[in-house]
């Protein structure tokens, strides 16, 4: 074998701390290296071409480039190799930057160091052999988890790039937290109004089927090929019948079914469209308020509907959908604002969270748009909103920020002022986070057109108290710019409630099997570089699944996804990685460790035709982590370009290395 | 302070004012991690005694981060502090705030600091009270609070409505059996070990 050997300076990164002239030299003495050399930036252009140059000068069979980490630039350095003709695993690359020379100033050992590295990588080069990659067949369909505002935008531009969508929500409708706002900041604008037509698109759009009322239960297969269940949750109404007419909804004799879609500011019936810009516009019975299904009689709704859509007998039904990629959308839920005692959530009607203040504010919503107080439909004239509850609180286990709170609050604020010019409105905050465009000129409208005061400082406690006009609520904080402890009578408490992960989110990373952090956010591929890729192939993120994000954040990351989507459906066939596991036949003993062990369910074990078992793997579900490998009880599975041999040697070139330095 | 020849506008100079050992050992005594206080202010908004308070406890709190070991030990805050913890429940940081302010009436007590000198003198005579009859004796500490303190008379009247409600008695009741001489050993070994240099 002829094997070249390139050592990067790679500017002052390497050279300062290792002598790189000295490493060159060292690998010319090694087994079946014929050429050993410097290169001050290898995967520059004249570098990348000098490799290629010495490859066909040198009729070489492989080579090592000693550089930065594979992460870097393997990927560079195998194209390489490939474009002067050699096969892309012939090519080893020996981290002498990360491992190396940023890590130690000695320059003596570092180059040691080095010289072992490359003696490790040529020792593992010999042993290597061409692999090829196979190609497959991909489904040209894209599955997306969640139907807020992200996957709305994702599912819209997925499906006019031309691939046909399956968009799966849990809710009864789509639109998500958005559908429930009243304004969007810093426009006030109408937010139904934007996110309407989107919808209305997503309806309507022969590209994307919908199943609403519908969970993800099972997914299977990998990039390019994924199956996946679902399970559609019977709504009791035939919904290709339905009309959305809503005489159901009058009739309905149960009219004190907590309304979840008002945040259970007031009620609704247990047949029920949750909005009237509701997609699909289809009514859905509710089974455990119900009086047909609680009591066992009742029927109103059977026979009051024109379309005779009602079926009380009907089931969930369980689809199965094949696509090529999965987006997950699925969002964000709100913080428990019954766990903060001190402030009264749960305890006193009047202290309520952001988002059914929210509703309130809303034309559409319980109150048509008046601000009511819960306790006693009073107008309320002073007004309290308490920012991070539930967010920036290590003692609630809730560390971050929650990212938008800051400018929903603002945005209430303001709203207040404008729907009862003659109230007051206070603010307690922390710090404000107004970093989008247009964001902190918005917070100052806040302070100098609608004379909201903000207090510097936390909320201690809320109680009631007498008030000239009826009860209302004290609430006691500190101003920490003043110094002081500072108290407000409110009307009413606005608690600006953060962000937590989906409920759920965490069985869903499981199914998709994608990675989750400890507040059951997903984790992207990486923070800076690959911030809507999970490490799982074909799997992307959108919206707050990822991280609390506000609107134009979501669509973003959405239409980003959407994007990565298209350009990976947008080949016929996809190349699979060869770096996967490989039964050799006669010596597997069909124990079945390797199966029950791999996390990807990528081994079946196949019976011969002597009856015995056989593990074989699935080539395009293995993903090359080498735990079977290393199962094995007599080493019938190996990883390719990691096989016992190719480790043993980079072992055996390290140890006979420490064999000669002790002598 | 610096001269203010030097500094005749009297910023307070970080780096100057910067007392490190001070800051360590606040920090090992009470075992918290002041850096993690934002100043969310949530300590002086439920704390019950601000009012009486000369610098509010967020601001003690600031003054332990910046290291500034004069003003910390010699105010009037940490001799108020009643120790109810309403901070510590509070702290989004999980800071054992009351701790801090302990922590700090202690460095200050050996520093010679004693701003609030009643409630030095009532802590002294608790003690001693203790110390001689193995339980505090009210209405023997209330005398003598109210002769050293200077104001004999401050709470007489609370005398009656505590004698009528059993609450004050004329005579010590002194633990029984060993209870007594188990007291007075504690306060023998603790002294014992002063005099060896061992500190409070």
């Amino acid at each position: 074998m002829r094997i070249g050997v390139m050592v990067c300076h790679c500017g002052n990164n390497i050279a300062a701390t290792v002598d790189v002239e000295a490493v060159a030299a060292a690998a010319r003495e090694f087994p079946d290296v014929v050429f050993a050399t410097d290169h001050m930036y290898a995967c520059s252009d004249p570098g990348q071409k000098s490799i290629e140059q010495v490859i066909t000068d040198m009729k070489l069979d492989g080579v090592v480039v000693a550089s930065c980490s594979p992460r870097m630039h393997e990927a560079t350095f195998r194209r390489a190799v490939e474009r002067a003709g050699l096969n892309r695993y012939m090519f080893e690359m020996a981290n002498i930057r990360e491992h190396v020379a940023w890590i130690s100033l000695d320059r003596r050992r570092n180059t040691e160091k080095a010289t072992d590295l490359v003696r490790m990588a040529v020792e593992k080069l010999r042993h290597n052999r061409p692999l090829t990659a196979k190609s497959f067949d991909v489904q040209k369909r894209v599955l997306i988890v969640g139907g807020g505002v992200a996957g709305v935008q994702a599912a819209l531009d997925c499906a006019d790039g031309g691939l046909d969508v399956v968009l799966v929500e849990r809710k009864q409708a789509i639109g998500g937290i958005m559908s429930k706002l009243d304004k969007t900041f810093p426009t006030i604008d109408c937010s139904v109004c934007v996110l309407g037509p989107k919808m209305v698109d997503v309806g309507q759009h022969p590209r994307i089927t919908l199943h609403t009322l519908s969970e993800v239960e099972e997914v299977s297969g990998y990039v390019g090929n994924f199956e996946v269940t679902v399970r559609k949750k019977t709504p009791y109404v035939d919904w290709t019948k339905c009309t959305g007419c809503g005489a159901c909804l009058e009739k309905c004799p149960s009219k004190k079914v907590p309304d979840s879609f008002n945040e259970n500011v007031s009620f609704c019936t247990a047949i029920n469209i949750p909005f009237p810009q509701a997609i699909p516009k289809r009514a859905a019975i509710d089974p455990a308020h119900c009086r047909q299904f609680t009591k066992g009689k009742c029927g109103v709704c059977q026979k009051v509907c024109p379309a005779d859509a009602i079926d009380y007998t009907m089931q969930d039904e369980v689809v199965t959908e094949k696509v090529g990629a999965i987006i997950a959308a699925t969002g964000l839920d709100l913080f428990d604002h019954t766990k903060c005692g001190e402030y009264g959530g749960g305890r006193y009607p009047d202290v309520i969270t952001s988002l059914a203040y929210e509703r309130m504010l809303s034309a559409s919503g319980p109150t048509a748009g008046h601000i009511k107080r819960p306790s006693d439909g009073k107008e309320p004239k002073t007004v309290v909103f308490i920012s991070c509850v539930g967010s920036r609180d290590r003692s609630l286990d809730r560390p971050y920020c929650s990212n938008f709170c800051c400018m929903y609050t603002a945005k209430q604020a303001i709203l207040t002022r404008d729907h009862i010019p003659d109230s007051k409105a206070y603010v307690f905050y922390m710090d404000i986070r107004a970093n989008g465009k247009g964001y902190e000129e918005f917070v100052r409208r806040a302070q100098e057109e609608y004379a909201v005061e903000y207090v510097r400082g936390r909320v201690a406690q809320v109680y009631p108290q007498a008030g000239p006009d009826g009860p209302q609520l004290l609430v006691r904080g500190a101003d920490t710019l003043l110094g002081t402890q500072v108290e407000i009578a409110a009307d009413l408490v606005v608690l600006a409630v953060g962000v937590e992960a989906s409920k759920g989110a965490g069985s869903l990373a499981e199914k998709l099997r994608i990675s989750y952090d400890h507040y059951g956010f997903f984790l992207e591929g990486h923070p800076k570089l690959k911030p809507v890729e999970t490490n799982t192939a074909g799997v992307y993120l959108a919206g707050c699944c990822q991280a609390p994000k506000d609107i134009p954040s979501s669509v973003a990351q959405a239409s980003a996804a959407a994007g990565k989507v298209l350009s990976l459906l947008s080949k016929d066939k996809l190349e699979s990685d060869p770096q996967i596991a490989m039964v050799t036949g006669n010596r597997c003993i069909g124990c079945g460790k390797c199966e029950r062990t791999c996390p990807f369910g990528a081994i079946r074990m196949r019976e011969m035709r002597d009856g015995s078992q056989r593990a074989e793997v699935v080539e395009t579900v293995c993903q090359g982590c080498g735990i079977c490998s290393v199962t094995c009880p007599v080493r019938a599975i190996q990883l390719q370009h990691f096989t016992d041999s190719q480790l043993l040697a980079e072992v055996n070139a390290l140890c006979r290395t420490w064999d000669e330095t002790s002598e | 302070m610096q001269n203010s020849r030097q500094n005749p506008l009297r910023t307070v100079d970080l780096a100057a004012m910067r007392d490190e050992a001070f800051q360590a050992a606040v920090a090992s005594e009470s075992g918290q991690l002041l850096a993690s206080c934002y100043q969310c202010g949530n300590c002086t908004a439920g704390c019950a005694y601000t009012h009486d308070y000369d610098i509010p406890v967020h601001q003690v709190m600031r003054l332990v981060q910046l290291g500034h070991r004069e003003r910390a030990l010699s105010c009037r805050s940490i001799w108020l502090c009643a120790t109810c913890q309403a901070c510590t429940t509070r702290c989004p940081n999980n800071i054992d705030v009351a701790r801090v302010m302990d922590v700090l009436r202690h460095m200050a007590r050996r520093a010679g600091h004693a701003p609030e000198p009643t409630v030095k003198t009532f802590t002294d005579g608790f003690l001693a009270s203790v110390a001689r009859h193995g339980r505090v004796f009210e209405a023997g500490l209330a005398a003598v609070f109210a002769i050293k303190s200077g104001k004999p008379l401050q709470d007489a009247g609370l005398g009656p409505a505590m004698l009528s409600r059993g609450k004050l008695a004329f005579l010590p009741h002194e633990p029984e059996g060993q209870g007594k001489a188990e007291v007075a050993a504690i306060f023998e070994r603790f002294y014992a070990r002063k005099k060896q240099g061992g500190g409070e």
